[in-house]
């Protein structure tokens, strides 16, 4: 081990003892504030939703949104499958797997790009009234996540592809995973919450 | 890790640079820089309140004054430079080479000057003027100014998140060999109660901020009364971070006086694991009590009865810390120097203030002076006499490792003298005034308060003046001050166990621990300095 990896094993050795990697709590830590940030968008939905009745959520496009949705969750099955790869040193797989989850976090994104221009074309807009406001503020910002999502998949697959990840250097994608993963639950809550519990 | 270049020039600190004691020494003077301009604003506030009528500044600048004075007081000065001490001392104090992150606690840093900026620029596009509080629909239908207000509190949440981050991944990963939880220093717990608390309720501010500035930009309707938009919503979002976030600027500061007391008193402290326990008990009961501050804003009064109880509840952690630092300096070898003044000092007025939000936590109480200068007069004594009182004990103390230089303990004495006289002839008349029914946020007022606000701008001034001394001490001795040794206090915790100041990474020979941080006279004491005097009692 060099000599920069031996300090760094030093210097980290009381959250080795508790089986910790310091990236990984720094990243679950995040993911708690984006828990509470997401927290506070959904209860101004729900606070509105169960005030206002929100007539205008019969519109949305239940069937569109479902399809989209299995194609986050597919994803998250990409993912844990491209770490599988890596941690196998299989360099290919890992490539092959981390482009379909691009593919799919892209294809999400489209599905999300045409409902809501198709909710603009039927008059609900982010001014049109509460509804609008909060349906697209909350699924606005989730969106934003899966982008952000999927240019840090990009990062990584150019990482991959410059060889710099291999089954001892695996944490930067499990990393990501953990954030994909998260991004996807987020969507679960709000796909229930918004297009089946109307 | 990436550490900083070995350059010891002074100009390390206007640059980016990754070592945690720039870092932290970044954070002091930079959020000292806005508490100096908090205070002028609060001056400003003060010389039109000495009359009744409305002579120096009119309404609507009165407003932004205000506004400004308790954001910046807040957000650029309190919350910041608490985070200073923390990134300071924590690795110094776990025995650790840096932080975990030492590039995002450099960004962490780097994201306040512009923010801060961005709050001053506010003033000048039409200041935000709906109270710090930004009430809505008042912070809707206001000026540009509070946009950018908006943007820059919400860029000083994400710089305090990614600070929670780095304290608590830093704290659990990075303590030397020995150093369990519970032989960690006090105001290390309290760093980590404060840093979880800003990790679960600042980013529910954000999204709130976020409606705010939507509705005003781009025109939604989160906030639109007659579309069906509720204000008490923000209410909620607001008080739920914002509530926490006075346990947020106390918990360090309580673990800055936990740090203090057994040093000067030359005796272990009392009830160690019960202070570091409380503090997570103020953490967690700290995100149950927001609504108190709602019990007037058409709530169902079913609901403030639960408010009403968890707030009070507070008060036992709160009131297990206070006994614990007299129990430590009872029959203890005391040593008054000014840090130990402060200290002094902190306890008396945060009791003050920690003893009236009891009384506001009380409904049938609340109802009567919500909104009066009596909350004006708790909070100060919570923020100025307890808070501010524990950065300036901490300043004392630590200045001698930061700089290696000491201060001057004369002039460090009349700063005390002259802040706890001002301190209290400023707030305390302010309880009387609130409870015959002055409203606080006026620029005019009834004639019949004249004489407590001519008092309280008295002990304003005072205040104001009692900075000079400091500012000339700190100056003067960081420059030419008499070199201070290792260990100044005879302090047993780590930090004293190096150079003042520490070299880059801290520790020549990281440090094994076997014993607690306040062993004084304890045979397990680990041997310290050769001066260590022998505890008493």
């Amino acid at each position: 081990m060099s000599q920069h990896a031996m300090q760094h094993v030093e210097d980290f050795r009381a959250g080795h003892a508790l089986g910790l990697d310091h990236r990984k709590l720094g990243m679950w830590m995040f993911i708690a504030s984006e828990v509470m940030f997401f927290g506070g968008l959904i209860a101004a939905y729900l606070h509105y939703k169960y005030r206002l009745g929100f007539p205008e959520a019969a519109e949305l496009n239940v069937v569109l949104v479902g399809i989209n949705t299995m194609v986050l969750l597919t994803s998250s099955y990409t993912v844990v499958s491209a770490l599988a790869a890596i941690r196998q040193g299989r360099q290919g797989r890992f490539i092959a797997w981390l482009l379909l989850t691009i593919l799919l976090g892209v294809a999400f994104l489209g599905g999300q790009i045409y409902e809501f221009a198709d909710l603009v074309r039927q008059g609900v807009t982010l001014t049109s009234g509460v509804f609008g406001s909060s349906f697209f503020t909350l699924t606005g910002f989730h969106g934003l996540h899966v982008a952000g999502g999927v240019l840090w998949a990009i990062v990584t697959l150019v990482r991959g592809l410059r060889g710099t990840l291999n089954a001892e250097h695996s944490m930067a994608v499990e990393i990501f995973g953990l954030y994909w993963h998260f991004v996807d639950i987020v969507w679960i809550v709000l796909f229930t919450q918004i297009y089946l519990i109307v | 890790m990436t550490t900083a270049s070995a350059s010891v020039s002074w100009r390390r600190y206007f640059w980016w640079n990754t070592d945690h004691k720039v870092i932290g020494v970044q954070y002091i003077v930079t959020s000292f820089l806005f508490f100096i301009l908090g205070g002028a604003l609060a001056m400003l506030v003060r010389s039109e309140l000495a009359t009744p009528a409305t002579d120096l500044l009119d309404g609507s600048t009165f407003n932004q004054v205000m506004t400004n004075h308790g954001t910046l007081m807040i957000f650029l000065w309190i919350l910041p430079v608490l985070a200073g001490f923390g990134n300071y001392l924590i690795p110094l104090m776990i025995g650790a080479r840096d932080m975990a992150f030492p590039r995002l606690n450099a960004l962490s840093y780097w994201i306040i000057p512009p923010a801060g900026l961005l709050m001053i620029a506010s003033f000048f596009a039409g200041g935000a003027e709906a109270g710090w509080t930004a009430y809505v629909p008042l912070s809707i239908g206001g000026p540009p100014g509070q946009t950018l207000w908006a943007l820059s509190v919400m860029l000083l949440g994400i710089s305090g998140i990614f600070g929670a981050i780095n304290f608590l991944t830093t704290v659990i990963m990075m303590r030397a060999p020995g150093l369990t939880f519970w032989r960690l220093p006090l105001f290390v717990w309290g760093m980590i109660a404060t840093s979880l608390l800003i990790l679960t309720a600042t980013p529910v501010l954000t999204s709130g901020l976020i409606m705010v500035a939507l509705d005003r930009v781009v025109g939604t309707h989160f906030f639109t009364v007659t579309s069906g938009g509720d204000p008490v919503l923000w209410q909620n979002l607001f008080w739920f971070y914002s509530h926490p976030a006075v346990y947020i600027m106390i918990l360090p500061a309580m673990g800055i006086i936990s740090e203090i007391f057994p040093v000067f008193a030359r005796k272990p402290i009392f009830g160690y694991r019960m202070i570091a326990m409380s503090s997570m008990a103020i953490a967690v009961l700290g995100l149950t009590v927001w609504a108190h501050h709602m019990f007037t804003s058409g709530m169902d009064p079913r609901l403030r009865v639960p408010y009403m109880v968890s707030s009070m509840v507070i008060a036992v952690p709160t009131g297990i810390k206070i006994f614990s630092w007299l129990a430590t300096i009872w029959y203890g070898k005391l040593r008054f120097t000014t840090s130990m003044l402060f200290a002094l000092g902190f306890i008396s007025m945060f009791l003050i203030g920690g003893l009236t939000g009891i009384f506001l936590a009380a409904i049938p109480v609340d109802l009567h002076v919500h909104d009066t200068y009596f909350v004006v007069a708790h909070l100060h004594f919570v923020l100025f006499g307890g808070s501010v009182s524990a950065v300036y004990a901490g300043l004392y103390y630590w200045f001698p490792k930061i700089t290696g230089r000491m201060l001057d303990e004369k002039i460090g004495r009349t700063h005390f003298a002259l802040n706890f006289i001002g301190t209290n002839l400023a707030y305390l008349p302010m309880f009387i005034a609130g409870l015959m029914g002055m409203p606080r946020r006026v620029a005019a007022y009834d004639p019949s308060f004249t004489s407590y606000n001519q008092w309280a701008t008295l002990g304003a001034l005072i205040l104001a003046f009692s900075t000079m001394p400091f500012l000339y001490n700190t100056i003067v001795s960081w420059a030419r001050g008499p070199k201070a040794a290792a260990n100044p206090w005879q302090a047993q915790t780590l930090e004293w166990r190096t150079s003042s100041p520490p070299p880059l990474e801290n520790f020549s020979e990281i440090p094994i621990v076997t014993g607690g941080p306040y062993d004084y006279g304890e045979p397990s004491a680990p041997a310290a300095e050769p001066a260590a005097a022998p505890a008493a009692g």
